[in-house]
């Protein structure tokens, strides 16, 4: 192996393949000049885009603002964090419940059924209305009355539905041999689970569960109908100050300056996994 | 000597299919017993009855003289004991083959993370895949992901192992390096029960072949005595078109 050189041809071949990958990016990056050059013209050639330049896109109403909705957006992180958590263990749970076969589980499996029923069943913003006003009004000795713990279990509990039913899918999409090989090594019910089915199910969930991710991170700022200031909340007060709608701008790049990241990633890193784990080409 | 496997009667239906009417079975310690018959007769869900894979109907399975059909019986301690290797080879798509073999001896063995891989090693190495080790299933050729099937079944030093056409999904030309680790563990007194359709193989290990058809052990004897000399009109009506297919 050592002592080969590539033949003429093959360095032709190659000089070929490197020739094409240059023209690809040029026209990539030519066509992509394009478009948003287009799509900008139409905007600021349309009619109305002073007025719209003035109120949405106002650089010192945005600077303004910046602090208040940058203070909210980081409650919106830490009830994402939280939450997101909560959600994969929650969802976790009521999946692995759900596969528990035998008469003795019946009433579990009817429950975890109900519960995600339920919860995919109900509109979030409900949801969060009757645990965030509902819950405190029973004035409950030693139970949490804060706007902010209630949203938080109403977004965990209507998403853990949500990633449990996910989570469900990836454990039945798991072919029954691998199970019956795992069983046949003398692995419990449980680890077969742990150690088999689940890498599995999971691995092949991650796109989906992704796609929760990012819609809880946008969704916890629903929580701002319990008076809670997150960044929504936040830009909406400045908003009334200013008559500007500028703040809402700058809360929408603060959510999308997460989420795109995150999503990528993940993307990434389940790539990763894939290649190193199949052989050839995909 | 009790027998390391027992079986008497055993019965098994799907629905109104009944698969296995009436089978009876004794496998003595380092005795290979060679299960034949057509595609369908029952060969895998014998071998899944031996491992609890399916509840048997009627009829007992005894592991080393121990009722294993006894609905007091842990199923996971019984497997704990026998290995079955898979005509797909269900090896763990997403664990190198080192991880497949040390699974069981780590999880369910509580075998020590180093004591169980040292072993894992010395096993592939023995059987040609020691450079394989740390590959993932999907970068195996067939016959090497079957070997590493049967180095997994053997890395809990089960009493009894269980074949089950083991080489049906291989190409022609890798037959022959699993067959030659089989014969390898015959050597070395593994007991073990094999369902096949290579015939001259079975001829090779066989202490006994028993010939499956209609739900029973329709003949059984010597390899000689059954696959050479067949008394019963069935038998030599399935080894003629086993013939006739090129296989024997
Ligand atoms: N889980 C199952 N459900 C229903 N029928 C089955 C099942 N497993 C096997 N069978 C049936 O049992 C019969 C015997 O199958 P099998 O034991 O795989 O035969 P062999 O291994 O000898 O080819 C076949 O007719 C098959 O369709
Ligand atoms: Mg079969």
């Amino acid at each position: 192996m050592t002592d080969w050189v590539p033949s003429a041809r093959q360095r032709e071949r190659e000089a070929y393949r490197r020739r094409q990958t240059r023209r690809s990016v040029g026209v990539a990056g030519a066509s992509t000049l394009v478009v948003a050059g287009v799509a900008v013209a139409v905007l600021v050639g349309s009619p109305g885009w002073p007025r719209v330049r003035g109120t949405f896109f106002s650089w010192a109403a945005a600077r303004d603002a910046f602090p208040a909705v940058l203070a909210g957006f980081w409650l919106n992180v830490r009830i994402f964090a939280v939450a997101a958590v909560l959600v994969l263990a929650v969802g976790l749970a009521v999946a692995v419940l759900r596969t528990l076969r035998g008469p003795v589980f019946f009433p579990v499996r009817l429950l975890a059924a109900a519960y995600t029923d339920l919860f995919r069943g109900l509109p979030l913003i409900l949801v969060i209305l009757l645990l965030g006003f509902g819950v405190p009004a029973l004035r409950l000795g030693g139970v949490p009355d804060g706007a902010v713990v209630w949203g938080t279990a109403a977004l965990v509990l209507t998403y853990g539905a949500y990633v449990a039913e996910v989570i469900r899918a990836g454990i039945e999409s798991v072919h029954p041999s691998q199970v019956a090989a795992a069983r046949s090594l003398g692995l419990s019910h449980g680890r077969s689970l742990r150690f088999v089915v689940l890498p599995q199910a999971l691995r092949r969930v991650v796109p989906p569960l992704l796609n929760d991710a990012a819609s809880l991170q946008k969704d916890s700022g629903l929580i701002s109908v319990l008076g809670v200031i997150d960044a929504v909340r936040a830009a909406q007060i400045e908003t009334s100050y200013s008559f500007n709608y500028t703040p809402y701008l700058v809360a929408a790049a603060l959510f999308l300056l997460l989420t795109i990241p995150m999503v990528r990633v993940t993307d990434w890193i389940s790539m990763r996994a894939l290649r190193r784990q199949s052989a050839g080409a995909r | 000597m009790t027998p390391v496997l027992e079986v008497e009667g055993v019965r098994k239906a799907f629905g109104s299919e009944v698969v296995l009417r009436s089978v009876d079975l004794t496998v003595p310690a380092h005795h290979v017993t060679v299960l034949i018959g057509a595609s369908g007769s029952g060969k895998s869900t014998l071998l899944r009855c031996v491992n609890l894979l399916e509840t048997v109907e009627d009829g007992v399975i005894r592991l080393d003289g121990e009722d294993v059909t006894d609905p007091r019986a842990d199923p996971d301690a019984v497997r704990r004991r026998i290995g079955i290797v898979f005509q797909a080879f269900n090896l763990f798509p997403h664990l190198s083959v080192l991880d497949n073999v040390t699974l069981a001896p780590r999880r369910v063995h509580g075998v020590a993370r180093r004591e169980a891989e040292d072993r894992a090693r010395e096993l592939l190495d023995r059987f040609g895949l020691a450079e394989r080790a740390g590959d993932y299933p999907d970068r195996l050729s067939g016959g090497q992901q079957q070997r590493a099937a049967i180095v997994r079944a053997l890395a809990t030093r089960p009493r009894l192992l269980l074949l089950d056409e083991i080489t049906s999904a291989l190409d022609p030309e890798l037959v022959g390096e699993v067959l030659a680790l089989v014969r390898e563990l015959k050597a070395e007194g593994m007991t073990m029960v094999i369902a096949t359709h290579e015939m001259g193989f079975a001829r090779q290990v066989a202490d006994e072949v028993c010939f499956l058809d209609g739900g029973t052990v329709v003949e059984r004897g010597s390899p000689e005595q059954v696959l050479s000399a067949p008394v019963e009109p069935r038998t030599r009506q399935f080894l003629r078109r086993i013939v006739d297919a090129g296989r024997l």
